[in-house]
């Protein structure tokens, strides 16, 4: 038995570049800024496209769901109390090269593969909605 | 791919390693950095035969309000003030090619003219502050207002997730390359192994006690599949270098040491997460612009001092420099005959930073010098043939921090 995450949530400021971001799920919809000129998803958000260096740029809706591309178990106690948790790099299946460092939860250890197919959930804390993963629903 | 054009001179080249010097180093010595620093600064201006005076430059990584308590050591300014130092030189920061950036930017001081003898050095008092200097595991935060503090910064994107130490990113490249190239635990813990092994012929190492494959394996798991002894020991120490013009090199008594190639590209993300090969980082790009500038191969290197901070990333360094195929250094490993100090490619001959300490790749340059200048004692190597080495390859970083040099004993044009 893992736990879905540290025993603390750590919380990001949110400042006005990232505030979108990390209150997306609120509406329970992953969100990315996405510049309006080439489609390019870019994370984390900055104020120019990388690849066109377009200023025309907003929040856009994906799907929610990724591919695992690694992940570990977490034993340290780096936050004292907490039961081991995994941790993964995520990759967003409507760009595969943006990549989130999440946990993932509602799965034990030895059931994770590299290449699973999860999909997003939230953790509500305080005034953040933080994504997390989970193994994916077959469609 | 390089800047450099046909026939242009590496100016790097214009650059030696003068003199080295390391301060006591220990667990947890309780002396202040600047002490520790001098300790090894004046060490290393009497190796280089200079005296204080002589010292016009001064370079260190990584400057002025870098990190957590014990990481940063001493400013530029205190050291500079401290030794009562008059300078046409001066430097310090944690942006570039790694830890040895600080080197780096000292060859080029020199090659450009701006300094003579410049005295580079690396202090950390990580063992003390982690023991009874109150710092904390978690750095950063502050502002946002809850009784919790917030985070910004890169920290915001893992460290709601509990991934808060590098040992956790890279917890995840060692995960991708078992998977991509069938690495085994005790290929990696061939690393640890080996090290421990050196480490017992270092007077200054911290970890000497012998370790087997059984001791590795059943160590406490930090984040899988990284376990205690795949993390790098934090200690309080000090190490200096008088880098000079190669003019010096026959007033010495001892052999220069001459940087053949800085390596210190970064073409892809400068991200842990988002760096387009999970199993590479930016050592990829550093050891190939490396390589760009010397008419040296792989082959030519007679000892790799690679950076271990955590042993996953002595794998990477080792593929990305070129000693094995990609994804070939599990077997490459497997066993650690090859890199033995008797091996094809002796590697990280003091214990590196796994049993020798975290002097934060400073400790890796010192052994390229010592073992470049013969001066190894116990743990010195001898090539096939008595040969004495000549070529050593020298990393530091992790993630998109990378830098790499070679350096050469003696000096050519």
């Amino acid at each position: 038995m893992v736990a879905n995450g540290p025993m603390l949530r750590l919380l990001p400021r949110l400042s006005d570049d990232v505030a979108f971001y990390w209150t997306s799920g609120e509406d329970g919809v992953l969100r990315f800024l996405r510049c309006n000129t080439c489609g390019f998803f870019i994370h984390p958000p900055g104020p120019v496209c990388p690849r066109c260096l377009s200023r025309d740029l907003a929040p856009d809706e994906v799907s929610g769901r990724g591919h695992v591309e690694t992940f570990t178990v977490n034993y340290q106690q780096w936050i004292p109390g907490s039961d081991p948790y995994i941790i993964a790099w995520v990759s967003i299946d409507d760009q595969p090269d943006v990549r989130l460092t999440s946990n993932l939860v509602d799965v034990e250890p030895e059931d994770v593969h590299i290449g699973m197919p999860v999909e997003v959930t939230f953790e509500h804390v305080e005034d953040v909605w933080i994504p997390l993963f989970k193994p994916a629903v077959e469609s | 791919m390089s800047p450099l054009q046909p026939g242009e001179e590496p100016l790097e080249r214009r650059a030696v390693i003068s003199g080295i010097g390391q301060s006591d180093v220990g667990r947890r010595l309780g002396r202040g950095e600047l002490d520790l620093t001098i300790e090894a600064a004046e060490r290393a201006i009497a190796d280089a035969g200079l005296t204080r005076d002589d010292i016009d430059g001064l370079s260190t990584y990584p400057g002025m309000g870098a990190g957590t308590s014990g990481f940063a050591g001493p400013t530029s300014p205190e050291v500079q003030d401290a030794m009562g130092l008059s300078l046409n030189w001066h430097d310090g920061g944690g942006e570039g090619a790694g830890q040895m950036r600080a080197v780096h930017a000292a060859s080029l001081a020199i090659a450009a003219g701006l300094a003579r003898h410049v005295l580079v050095y690396r202090t950390v008092t990580e063992g003390s502050a982690q023991g009874t200097g109150g710092r904390q595991g978690i750095g950063g935060g502050g502002g946002g207002g809850g009784p919790v503090p917030r985070f910004g910064s890169f920290m915001q994107w893992s460290i709601p997730y509990g991934a808060v130490s590098a040992a956790n990113w890279l917890a995840m490249v060692a995960q991708r390359r078992m998977h991509e190239f069938g690495l085994t635990r005790e290929q990696l813990g061939a690393i640890p192994i080996s090290n421990r092994a050196n480490a017992a012929l270092n007077p200054k190492a911290i970890y000497t006690d012998p370790m087997t494959m059984e001791d590795y394996l059943a160590a406490r798991m930090i984040t899988t599949p990284l376990c205690l002894f795949d993390c790098d020991a934090p200690c309080d120490g000090s190490t200096a270098f008088i880098v000079s013009h190669r003019d010096v090199a026959g007033d010495l008594d001892h052999p220069a040491v001459q940087i053949n190639a800085l390596g210190t590209a970064l073409r892809g993300r400068p991200s842990w997460d988002q760096f387009d090969d999970m199993t590479t980082m930016a050592a990829r790009d550093a050891a190939a612009s490396m390589w760009e500038r010397t008419e040296l191969k792989p082959a030519d290197v007679d000892t790799a001092q690679l950076y271990d901070g955590f042993s996953i990333l002595t794998v990477v360094w080792l593929e990305a420099l070129g000693f094995c195929g990609r994804g070939e250094s599990g077997p490459f490993l497997e066993g650690g005959a090859n890199i033995a100090r008797d091996g094809i490619l002796p590697l990280n001959t003091n214990g590196g930073q796994l049993s020798g300490g975290r002097l934060h790749g400073f400790s890796l340059i010192h052994e390229a010098c010592v073992q470049l200048r013969g001066e190894g004692g116990e743990r010195q190597i001898v090539r096939a043939g008595g040969r004495a080495p000549e070529v050593a390859a020298v990393a530091n970083g992790g993630g998109p921090i990378a830098g790499t040099m070679l350096l050469t004993r003696g000096v050519s044009s």
